[in-house]
């Protein structure tokens, strides 16, 4: 190769970009500084939690601190923590599991149903309406003060929310299609697992998310008023006597959880949107 | 013995308001292999009897039959495209095609291969595994149309197929469409607003009169050429739209 070409080479690789580099490069760089932003924001707000703390800013403890978290992380039998952690995740995932499972039941039978469903209008409208809260002494004296009144709680909570949801999505299905299947000679089963479900895919996934957070919402109540064991009971006994490191600690955790429940979640939908489109 | 039969049927529309009277005493005979456009003021009854030939409604008073039996949705006898292509976006082309077969049970090896067949003849051979949304308006009608001939249903009722097509790829749509039909040696029934599209496709033309819709003309068109388009060019084409023009409008 002559000194020439030699020195040719390189300068036009590294030069002549095509616009779908420069594109895509812009798009790298874009991301990376918003995640090293998010990243960033987090550490600043400890850090000035902590040095606020340190400094005499802000009584720690009132509002704890990240070092007093660390430090009662520390101090708690791990294997009494992972228990406390265990009701928590245990009673949320039965109950968002029963909820949508008995909520996509019920509004396919309202769905198949027409006379069902003018029946059960007002009831939904009243369940809806309710604060489910309010259901919180009666089902711990009809279920008793355990576990299953927060599984309970929690499948209230969820529940009515996933029927009005799933059903308007069942019902929202193009009527063309549904005549085409018609004419083909359908039956309403043959309807509803031909054309409804698949059309429904994203909208049940999307109910699964929302779901998720009303899960935890349930359980949470749920542990306030039955007060075990959990996160929930964890950090209502930390308020009573007055340990805020304990009720931040138990808070940051119950955060990490709902994050990586909620993660789980959309990586299933991002897997079943991809199946769906076929993309 | 004609395929279909309409005989002094007619059908009113029950409401919490009021009771409509959409079609009275309508009678129609429509023999094999024939291309019938059916034409009428808008809002006349068009749509109503199309679903009662395909079954989904049954008419107040009258009879329809296929081959002499009375029409049911589902027997398998009727092809009925609507006005949109309704092809299911979650499924691949191949997959919409065989819709029909899998609703009838009648999956079989021979009538898959039937249709992928058709596929291949119809220039969509090589996108049976793409969706729905990668493909032209004009590509999605055929595939809705070979959807409709999987099952190989002895009369085609085709309801305004085209409106939904962008008025470029119409006129070629509306060739495709033609040959496809007149291929499989089809007997089919369309329903149209735009009366140029029934005189450059049908064989007769049934022009139905405002609500409740009967039979006010029929006319057998005579263009002597091989495809729509080219009928469109025919001297006698004109003539032939006043004509109809004229007993529509009227
Ligand atoms: N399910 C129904 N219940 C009550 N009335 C109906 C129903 N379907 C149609 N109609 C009425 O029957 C009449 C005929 O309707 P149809 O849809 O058959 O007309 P069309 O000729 O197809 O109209 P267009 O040209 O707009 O497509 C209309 O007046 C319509 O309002
Ligand atoms: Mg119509």
């Amino acid at each position: 190769m002559t000194e020439k070409a030699r020195s040719k080479l390189p300068c036009r690789m590294a030069k002549v970009k095509s616009p779908r580099q420069v594109y895509l490069a812009k798009r790298r760089n874009d991301k990376i500084t918003t995640v090293l932003l998010q990243i960033g924001l987090l550490f600043v707000f400890i850090g000035v939690w902590e040095l606020a703390a340190t400094v005499g800013w802000i009584d720690p403890f009132i509002t704890s601190c990240p070092s007093r978290i660390v430090k009662i992380l520390g101090t708690i039998d791990v294997k009494d923590l992972f228990i406390h952690i265990g009701y928590t995740l245990g009673e949320c995932a039965i109950g968002f599991v029963a909820a949508s499972a008995l909520g996509i039941l019920i509004a396919v039978l309202l769905w198949r149903f027409k006379k069902l469903r003018r029946v059960m209008e007002p009831y939904i409208v009243v369940l809806n309406a309710l604060p489910k809260i309010a259901l919180g002494p009666i089902i711990i004296i009809w279920v008793g003060a355990g576990m299953q009144a927060i599984v309970v709680m929690t499948v209230l909570i969820c529940l009515i929310v996933t029927v009005i949801s799933v059903l308007n999505g069942l019902m929202a299905v193009d009527e063309g299609k549904i005549l085409l299947l018609k004419s083909m000679g359908a039956s309403r089963t043959q309807i509803l697992t031909k054309l409804i479900f698949p059309a429904n895919v994203p909208a049940l996934v999307n109910m699964l998310k929302i779901n998720v957070g009303l899960a935890w919402v349930g359980t949470i109540m749920g542990e306030y008023l039955v007060s075990t064991a959990g996160l929930g009971y964890l950090i209502i006994y930390g308020s009573q006597v007055f340990k805020m490191d304990l009720v931040m600690a138990s808070t940051v955790i119950l955060c990490l959880l709902a994050t990586a429940m909620y993660l789980a979640v959309a990586a299933v939908e991002r897997i079943v949107k991809r199946k769906y489109h076929g993309e | 013995m004609a395929l279909l039969e309409l005989d002094r049927v007619d059908l009113i529309y029950q409401t919490e308001t009021d009771e409509t009277e959409a079609v009275r005493n309508l009678n129609l005979a429509v023999d094999e292999g024939e291309f019938i456009a059916l034409v009428g003021p808008s809002g006349c009854g068009k749509t109503t009897v199309l679903s009662m030939i395909a079954g989904l409604i049954s008419p107040t008073r009258g009879s329809v039959t296929v081959g002499g039996k009375p029409v049911t949705a589902g027997s398998g006898d009727v092809g009925y495209m609507l006005q949109r292509d309704n092809l299911f976006e979650w499924r691949t082309i191949e997959s919409n095609v065989f819709l029909g077969l899998s609703v009838q049970k009648k999956l079989t090896k021979e009538n898959r291969e039937y249709a992928l067949a058709m596929l291949d003849k119809y220039g969509l051979g090589e996108f049976r595994t793409h969706y729905p949304t990668q493909l032209s308006g004009g590509m999605r009608q055929r595939a809705a149309l070979i959807r409709t001939l999987a099952f190989k249903p002895k009369l085609l009722l085709l309801d305004e197929p085209f409106s939904a097509v962008d008025f470029q790829t119409r006129m070629t749509v509306c060739d495709d469409v033609y040959s496809i039909i007149k291929n499989e040696k089809k007997t089919a029934l369309l329903v149209t607003h735009d009366i140029s599209e029934a005189v450059s496709m049908a064989d007769r033309i049934v022009v139905l009169t405002g609500r409740p819709a009967t039979v006010k003309k029929i006319f057998d068109v005579d263009i002597d050429a091989p495809t729509p388009l080219k009928k469109r060019e025919h001297p006698s084409f004109s003539q032939w739209f006043d004509r109809i023009w004229k007993e529509v409008s009227l």
